[in-house]
C-alpha cells in the first residue's frame, strides 16, 4: 500500500504572500503526524490543500494515491468520502441536529434505512460519548461537545484518512485532555491514518507518551521504554518551509535554536 | 480608506461577472445532473413562496388601490371613471404586478439567502459540506433558484388580483363606481400581449433574486461584517437588477409581439 498522503514541493501564495514555500512530506498509512507553526504559518492550509478545497500555486499533492490537484470538484466528492476533516472551529451545521450533523453523510449517500443510520449515528456518538445529546443543536452545546460532536461526524464512515485541525484550539485544558483522549482512542482502536494540525506541542507529546487502555477504557501512560503501536511524527513550519521532521525523541533533542524555543 | 487602481477595480469586476455567471450557469446545470434535492428545493418553496405572500398580498392590494385614486381625479376631469378598472389592471398585469412583487421578494429573500450562505462560508459549514461529499451549489444553491423561479410566478398572479381587488375597493368606496363596471372593463381589455409579458418577468425576476442573492453569500468573506456588506449588496444590486432588466425585456417583448 502506497502513502496515505504526499506532498510534493507545494507553493501557496495568498495575494503576495507566500505561505507554503515549497513544502515536502509524507504520511505513511497507519501513522499519525502533528504539524505545529506559529499563527499564519499554513498549518490549516495545508489540511484544506490535502482535502482539495483549495488548489496550490505549484506542486502536487497525493491523497489515497490519488493527485488532488489535478482533479475536478466533481471528482473531489468521491475521494473525500474516504476522508474524515475535524473543522478549527467544529463547522457543524447550526440547523440541524447533532443527530443529523453526525449522520448527514450517510444520509446524503442513502446509506441504510433510518434506523440503520440511527444505530450508527448512535454508535459513533457513543465513542465521543455523546449518545444523550442526538435531539440537541449545535447552539445549545458547550464548545467541548461541539469539537466532540464534529469529531463523531468524521469518524461515522470509518475513512482511511483523518484530518484535524487545531481540535484543541479555544479549549480549556481540561476539556483539551477529553478531545486529545478521544484522537488517541481513535488511532489506537481503528489504526486511522492522521494529520493533526495544532499550535499545541503539549497535545502532541501527551499523544507520544500515552496509550489508549482498552480494558480500563480511558487513556494511559504508555510502560516505559514501550512506544505506541501507530507512529507519531513531528513537523514543523516556518516561514513557509519545513525546518523539523522526525519523532519526539530526535524533536527534543534538536539543537536549532528556534526549534529549542518553541517547545520550550 | 486604501485606493485601489482603476485595472485593479475592473479586474475585480470582470472576475466578480465570471464567477456569477458560473454559478448561475451550474445551477441549471445541476437540474440535470444527480442528486437532486426534492425535499430541500421543496422547503425552500414554503420558505421563499408561502413566507412572501404577506407582504406579496400587502404590496398588491395598496398598489392598485393607489393607482386607482392617483388617476381617479385625472380620469375624472375627461368624464372617463368608468375606465379605471382598465388603467388598474393594465398597469398590475403589465409593470407593478410583476415590478413590485420582484423588489419585495429581492428585499425579503435576496437578502435572507445572502445571510444565510454567508454565515455558512465564514464558519466554515461550506467547506465541511464539501469535506464531506456534498456539493453545496446542488444543495443550496440549485434548490433556491428553482424555488424562487417557480414562486415568484404565483406570488405575481396574487399580487395582480390583490391589485384589482385594491382598486375595486376605491372605485367601488370612494368613487361609487359600480364593482360590475369595474370588473367588466378591467377583464375586457386585457390581451394576449399584456398576460404574456406580466407572466414571462416573474422567471426572470426569480432567477436574478435567488442567483444575486446565493452569489454575494458563497462569495461572503471576513466574519460578520463580510456577511453584512454580503446581504446589503445583494439586496441592492438585485433591486437595481430587476428595474434594468424590466426595462430591457419590455422593449423586446414589445418589438417582437407589437404594442397591445
Amino acid at each position: 500500500m502506497g502513502d496515505a498522503v504526499v506532498f510534493d514541493d507545494v507553493v501557496m501564495q495568498f495575494d503576495r504572500e507566500v505561505v507554503l514555500n515549497g513544502i515536502s512530506f509524507r504520511l505513511p498509512r497507519g501513522e499519525t503526524r502533528a504539524i505545529f507553526g506559529v499563527a499564519g504559518s499554513g498549518k490549516s492550509t495545508i489540511l484544506k490543500l490535502a482535502l482539495g478545497l483549495m488548489k496550490p500555486d505549484g506542486g502536487h499533492i497525493h491523497v489515497l494515491g490519488q493527485d488532488v490537484t489535478l482533479m475536478k470538484e466533481e471528482d473531489l466528492f468521491e475521494l473525500r468520502r474516504k476522508v474524515g476533516m475535524v473543522f478549527q472551529e467544529s463547522a457543524l451545521f447550526d440547523s440541524l441536529t447533532v443527530h443529523d450533523n453526525v449522520a448527514f453523510r450517510l444520509m446524503e449517500e442513502g446509506s441504510g434505512t433510518e434506523e440503520e443510520i440511527e444505530e450508527r449515528v448512535r454508535e459513533a456518538l457513543s465513542f465521543v460519548e455523546l449518545e444523550h445529546t442526538m435531539s440537541m443543536f449545535p447552539s445549545e452545546l458547550s464548545g467541548g461537545m461541539r469539537r466532540r460532536v464534529a469529531i463523531a461526524r468524521a469518524i461515522i464512515t470509518h475513512p482511511e484518512v483523518l484530518f484535524y485541525d487545531s481540535p484543541t484550539g479555544g479549549l480549556d485544558p481540561v476539556t483539551s485532555t477529553t478531545i486529545v483522549e478521544l484522537i488517541v482512542k481513535q488511532r489506537d482502536v481503528y489504526k486511522t491514518s492522521a494529520l493533526l494540525v495544532s499550535h499545541r506541542l503539549q497535545d502532541a507529546f501527551t499523544m507520544a507518551k500515552n496509550h489508549f487502555d482498552r480494558k480500563a477504557n480511558r487513556m494511559a501512560p504508555l510502560p516505559p521504554g514501550e512506544r505506541s503501536e501507530v507512529p507519531l511524527s513531528f513537523l514543523i513550519l516556518r516561514e513557509g518551509k519545513v525546518i523539523f521532521d522526525g519523532d519526539a525523541a530526535e524533536l527534543v533533542r534538536s539543537r536549532d535554536e528556534y526549534i529549542r524555543e518553541y517547545i520550550a | 480608506m486604501e485606493l485601489i487602481s482603476p485595472s485593479e477595480l475592473a479586474r475585480e469586476k470582470v472576475q466578480s461577472v465570471q464567477e456569477y455567471s458560473l454559478l448561475a450557469g451550474r445551477s441549471i446545470a445541476n437540474l440535470f445532473r444527480k442528486p437532486r434535492y426534492v425535499a430541500d428545493t421543496l422547503q425552500q418553496m414554503d420558505s421563499i413562496g408561502v413566507g412572501s405572500l404577506p407582504i406579496v398580498v400587502l404590496t398588491g392590494f395598496f398598489t392598485g388601490a393607489v393607482v386607482a385614486l392617483n388617476t381617479a381625479a385625472s380620469l375624472n376631469k375627461f368624464g372617463a371613471l368608468s375606465l379605471i378598472g382598465q388603467l388598474v389592471s393594465v398597469g398590475m398585469v403589465r409593470e407593478l404586478g410583476p415590478v413590485l412583487t420582484g423588489l419585495m421578494v429581492a428585499g425579503r429573500n435576496a437578502s435572507g439567502m445572502a445571510s444565510e450562505l454567508g454565515s455558512m462560508v465564514v464558519t466554515e459549514q461550506i467547506d465541511a459540506m464539501r469535506a464531506l461529499g456534498t456539493d453545496p451549489l446542488k444543495k443550496l444553491v440549485t434548490p433556491r433558484v428553482i424555488s424562487t423561479v417557480v414562486m415568484l410566478f404565483f406570488l405575481v398572479i396574487i399580487a395582480d388580483l390583490l391589485g384589482l381587488l385594491g382598486g375595486n375597493m376605491v372605485a367601488g368606496w370612494f368613487l361609487g363606481l359600480d364593482s360590475h363596471a369595474y370588473w367588466s372593463s378591467a377583464w375586457q381589455t386585457l390581451v394576449f400581449q399584456d398576460v404574456f409579458m406580466g407572466l414571462v418577468k416573474p422567471p426572470i425576476f426569480g432567477f436574478i433574486i435567488a442567483t444575486i442573492g446565493c452569489y454575494y453569500g458563497m462569495s461572503a468573506r471576513g466574519g460578520t461584517q463580510g456577511v453584512g456588506k454580503a446581504t446589503t449588496e445583494a439586496m441592492v444590486v438585485s433591486s437595481i437588477l430587476i428595474i434594468a432588466v424590466d426595462f430591457f425585456v419590455t422593449r423586446l417583448l414589445i418589438v417582437l409581439m407589437g404594442y397591445r
